[in-house]
C-alpha cells in the first residue's frame, strides 16, 4: 500500500502544511510519495525529496500548473490513483478546491479536515464548527482525505527520496486562471506564524488596527481578526480566524477586543498560549485564555507596545 | 438562463449544539433549524442575477426530510420560482447529494448550479466540487464576486493569500463564500406568495441514486476543553508572565 501526498507550494517554496500532511499520511502505513505539480517548481520538488519518511517524489511540470485550476489538478491526480490506496492534501483553499473532484471521479466519499488518524480507515474530524468531534470509518477502497495541518506534527528533513518526472494531463479545460490579488505584507503568514495578534469588533475601526500592527512588528507576529471585525468591514476576509476563516495554532495567540464566539474559538483554541485583552470581564474568551487582562484596549495596546 | 440552487436544512447557526451522552451524534430534538447560511447567500446571488436580467428561472432543490420543504419555501419566499424536494429520512452524504443533483441537472439543464461552499453541520465542503466533477463542468468555489457575460462566468474566489479570479465556460458550478452578498429577508407578501409556488416531491430512487453512506460514524464526542487560566492586573505583569512563565516572547 502506498499513499500519495499532494504538495502545497507557490512554485518557489514548499508550504509547511505539507510537512503536517506527510505526518498524517504516515499514520495510514505504507510508502509515502509526494506529488509536486508546478511550473518552475524544481526547488519545491527538491525540498519534498528531503522530507523525512518520503520514499518518492512525483514531479509534474506544466505552464498550466503555475496557478492550477481544480480541473487541471483533478485530471492529473485521478489517473495516478490506480497506483495508490489513499491521497491526502492539506485542507487549504487549494486542497478543499480540487480534492472533492478527485473523490467524485473515484466514486468515494472524501473525509474532510481530519485532526487525527485512528487507524488506516478511521479518522477524527471536527463538525458543527468544532463543537463536536466525529470519528468516522471509511468503507471505500481508496481514501481521499484533507488534513487540518495545525493538528499534526510537521516532519523535518532527513530523507532522500527518488525523483520521478511525470507528464501533466493535457486539457483543454473549461476553466482558466485570470488573475490574483494577494495581500501584501512583510509579516509572516497567518497559518504559519509563531505569534498571532487578532482584533475583534472592540477595535471599533479599521484604522485602529495600526495599534495591533505596531505590536505585531515588534513580536514578528501575524495580524488576524474575528469574523465580527471582518463583517464590520474593518479588515479584509483573509485576516479572518475562525471556522469560516483560517484555523491557526501558534505558540502565542493574543485576542484583543474579541468576545470569543464559538466560531472564533474553533479557529484558535489549539494555540499553545492564549492571551485575552478585553474590557468586559464576562467575555467568553477569558474561559479559554491562559492569561486574561481586563482593560480598555486603547490604553493597554500602546502600553504593551511600549513595554515590548 | 436557468439557475439551480441546492439548499440544505441545518441547525440554526446561533444554536450551540450539544453532543449526546451516548456519543451517537448531536442532540437535534427541539432545536431551531434554518437554511444553511451559505445556501442563503447562493439563493440571494441567484435572485440578483435574475433581477439583473441574466437569469430567467431559479429552481431551489433540497435533499432531506419532509421538513426540508420549509427550507425550499424560504428560498421561494426570497424569490426562487419553484422547488424540488428529494425526500429521504436517511443521512445523505455529499457524494450521494452530488449524484442526485447531477440527475436533476440532466432533467432541468441549468446553465449554473449555485450553492453554498459548505454546510455548517457536517462542514464537509464537497458537494459543489463533486457535482462539477461528475458533470465534467468547471467550478468556481468560495466566490466573493460573480460576473456573467458572453457564455462565461468570471468568479473571484477567496483563497488563503487573498483573492483569485477564474474564468469558467458555462455551464458551471459556483459555490458561495461569506462576502458574496448579504441575503435579503423575505417580506410577508412574498412569504404568502411562496405558498402558491410549486414544489415537486421526489425520492433519491427516482433518480436511481443509492444513498447508502460510505462513512460509518463510530462516535461523536465533545472537543477537548481548555481550562481558563489566570487574570493579570497590568500590562507589565502580562509581559512578565509571557517572558518568564510561558517563555513565548
Amino acid at each position: 500500500m502506498a499513499v500519495l501526498v499532494i504538495a502545497e507550494h507557490d512554485n518557489a517554496a514548499l508550504n509547511d502544511a505539507t510537512r503536517a500532511v506527510v505526518t498524517a499520511a504516515k499514520g495510514l502505513g505504507g510508502d509515502v510519495h509526494v506529488l509536486v505539480a508546478g511550473s518552475g517548481a524544481q526547488a519545491v520538488a527538491d525540498a519534498a525529496a528531503k522530507l523525512d519518511g518520503v520514499a518518492k517524489v512525483l514531479h509534474a511540470e506544466a505552464d498550466g500548473f503555475a496557478k492550477p485550476t481544480a480541473e487541471a489538478l483533478e485530471a492529473l491526480v485521478t489517473p495516478l490513483m490506480e497506483e495508490y490506496d489513499a491521497v491526502l492534501a492539506a485542507a487549504t483553499t487549494t486542497g478543499k478546491n480540487f480534492m472533492p473532484r478527485v473523490a467524485a471521479k473515484l466514486d468515494v466519499m472524501q473525509i474532510s479536515d481530519i485532526t487525527a488518524v485512528e487507524a488506516p480507515d478511521t479518522f477524527v474530524r471536527p463538525v458543527y464548527a468544532g463543537n463536536a468531534m466525529m470519528t468516522v470509518k471509511s468503507s471505500d477502497a481508496k481514501k481521499v482525505i484533507t488534513v487540518r495541518p495545525t493538528t499534526f506534527e510537521k516532519v523535518g528533513d532527513g530523507g532522500s527520496a527518488e525523483m520521478d518526472d511525470i507528464g501533466a494531463a493535457s486539457g483543454p479545460f473549461k476553466s482558466e486562471f485570470v488573475s490574483e490579488e494577494l495581500s501584501k505584507s512583510d509579516r509572516p503568514e497567518l497559518t504559519s506564524a509563531k505569534i498571532v495578534i487578532s482584533g475583534g469588533r472592540g477595535m471599533q475601526s479599521g484604522e485602529n488596527f495600526h495599534l495591533l500592527d505596531t505590536i505585531a512588528d515588534k513580536l514578528g507576529a501575524a495580524v488576524g481578526a474575528s469574523r465580527a471585525a471582518v463583517d464590520a468591514g474593518f479588515v479584509p476576509n483573509d485576516y479572518q480566524v475562525g471556522q469560516t476563516g483560517k484555523v491557526v495554532a501558534p505558540e502565542l495567540y493574543i485576542a484583543v477586543g474579541i468576545s470569543g464566539a464559538i466560531q472564533h474559538l474553533a479557529g484558535m483554541k489549539d494555540s499553545k498560549v492564549i492571551v485575552a485583552i478585553n474590557k468586559d470581564e464576562e467575555a467568553p474568551i477569558f474561559q479559554v485564555a491562559d492569561y486574561g487582562l481586563v482593560a480598555d484596549l486603547f490604553s493597554a495596546l500602546p502600553e504593551l507596545a511600549e513595554t515590548l | 438562463m436557468k439557475i439551480l440552487v441546492p439548499v440544505k436544512r441545518v441547525v440554526d447557526y446561533n444554536v450551540k449544539v450539544r453532543v449526546k451522552p451516548d456519543q451517537t451524534g448531536v442532540d437535534l430534538a427541539n432545536v431551531k433549524m434554518s437554511m444553511n447560511p451559505f445556501c442563503e447567500i447562493a439563493v440571494e446571488e441567484a435572485i440578483r442575477l435574475k433581477e439583473k436580467g441574466v437569469a430567467t428561472e431559479i429552481i431551489a432543490v433540497s435533499v432531506g426530510p419532509a421538513q426540508a420543504q420549509e427550507t425550499i419555501r424560504t428560498a421561494l419566499a426570497m424569490g426562487a420560482d419553484r422547488g424540488i424536494l428529494v425526500q429521504t429520512d436517511d443521512t445523505v452524504e455529499p457524494l450521494a447529494v452530488a449524484k442526485v443533483l447531477k440527475a436533476i441537472v440532466g432533467e432541468e439543464n441549468p446553465d449554473i448550479v449555485l450553492l453554498g461552499k459548505q454546510a455548517i453541520d457536517d462542514d464537509s465542503n464537497q458537494t459543489g466540487q463533486m457535482l462539477a466533477a461528475l458533470l465534467d463542468w468547471p467550478q468556481g468555489t468560495f466566490a466573493s464576486e460573480v460576473a456573467i457575460a458572453d457564455g462565461k462566468a468570471n468568479v473571484t474566489r477567496e483563497v488563503d493569500g487573498g483573492l483569485q479570479t477564474v474564468a469558467l465556460q458555462l455551464p458551471a458550478v459556483i459555490t458561495t463564500d461569506l462576502r458574496l452578498n448579504e441575503p435579503r429577508y423575505a417580506s410577508l407578501p412574498n412569504i404568502m406568495k411562496a405558498k402558491r409556488k410549486p414544489i415537486d416531491t421526489k425520492a433519491p430512487a427516482d433518480y436511481g441514486v443509492d444513498t447508502a453512506p460510505r462513512l460509518e460514524v463510530l462516535k461523536v464526542t465533545e472537543p477537548p476543553k481548555r481550562e481558563a487560566g489566570i487574570k493579570v492586573e497590568s500590562v507589565a505583569e502580562l509581559v512578565a508572565k509571557l517572558k518568564d512563565e510561558a517563555g513565548v516572547i
